[in-house]
C-alpha cells in the first residue's frame, strides 16, 4: 500500500491504522521507519515533488519481493511542504518473524533513497531550493549526455 | 509526435518532437544550453518505464520523461 499526502504526515494516525489493518494476519513483527525533518542549516522545512506513476511501479516491484518472503510493505510520503519537526516519510514492513522484517526494512529504505522518483527542496527565506548536493542519480542515468 | 517531459527541479515546459529514437532526443536536447547540467545525471523513462539504451525506439504518442537525481524521505 502506497499513500501520498499533501503536506506533513499524521504519523500517529497512519502507524496506528496500519497496525490495526494487519492485526488479523498473524504477523509477528511490525517495523515502521519514520522520517522527520530536522532543523539544520537554518531551513524552515523541506518540500517534495513526487512522480507517482514510476513511484507506484517501483513500490509494486518491492511489494512482490516482500510477498515472496511472506512479508508486506506499506509506505506513506508527503508532497509539498513539510516543516521542521514534522514527518514526511513512513516505510513499514510486516513479517512473520523479525529477521525478514529487519533485513527488508533496511534494503527497502536504502533503495528508496537511491531510486524513488521524489525530489527534495530546502525551504529557506521563503524560497524552494533543490537539494542537489544530497540527491542521487538513478541507476542508469546519463544516457542522454553520452555517458552510455 | 513524442512528448518530452521534465520532472522535479528541471524548470522546463514539455516539448513535442518528431523523433524516432532516444538518440534523436539526445541530439536535440544537447543543443539546449539550459539542459547541459541535466543530461549527464538524468534517468530516462519511456511511457513511465525506465530505459537505459539510446537505441530505444519511439513511436507517435510516446512520452519520454527525464528524471533528475532523487532524494526522497
Amino acid at each position: 500500500m502506497l499513500e501520498l499526502y499533501e503536506g506533513a504526515l499524521n504519523v500517529p494516525e497512519i502507524i496506528t491504522r496500519w497496525y490495526a489493518e494487519e492485526a488479523e494476519y498473524n504477523y509477528g513483527a511490525y517495523i515502521p521507519f519514520i522520517g522527520t525533518v530536522r532543523e539544520e542549516d537554518g531551513i524552515e522545512g523541506l518540500s517534495f515533488d513526487v512522480y507517482e506513476p514510476i513511484l507506484s511501479s517501483w513500490f509494486d516491484a518491492w511489494q512482490s519481493k516482500a510477498e515472496a518472503l511472506g512479508a508486506k510493505l506499506k509506505m506513506a510520503h508527503s508532497r509539498g511542504d513539510v516543516l521542521v519537526h514534522e514527518s514526511s516519510y513512513i516505510a513499514a514492513v510486516f513479517s512473520p518473524k523479525r529477521r525478514v522484517a529487519l533485513e527488508t526494512i533496511e534494503k527497502f529504505v536504502e533503495d528508496f533513497k537511491a531510486s524513488a522518483p521524489i525530489w527534495k527542496y530546502d525551504l529557506r527565506n521563503g524560497e524552494r531550493l533543490y537539494a542537489a548536493d544530497r540527491s542521487t542519480a538513478i541507476s542508469g542515468a546519463g544516457i542522454l549526455g553520452g555517458q552510455q | 509526435m513524442v512528448t518530452i517531459e521534465f520532472l522535479g527541479p528541471i524548470q522546463k515546459a514539455p516539448l513535442t518532437l518528431e523523433v524516432s529514437s532516444l538518440r534523436d532526443v539526445a541530439e536535440i536536447l544537447k543543443q539546449d544550453a539550459q539542459m547541459a547540467q541535466w543530461l549527464e545525471n538524468c534517468a530516462v523513462a519511456v511511457n513511465d518505464t525506465l530505459v537505459t539504451s539510446l537505441d530505444t525506439q519511439l513511436k507517435d504518442g510516446d512520452k519520454v520523461s527525464l528524471l533528475p537525481p532523487v532524494c526522497g524521505g
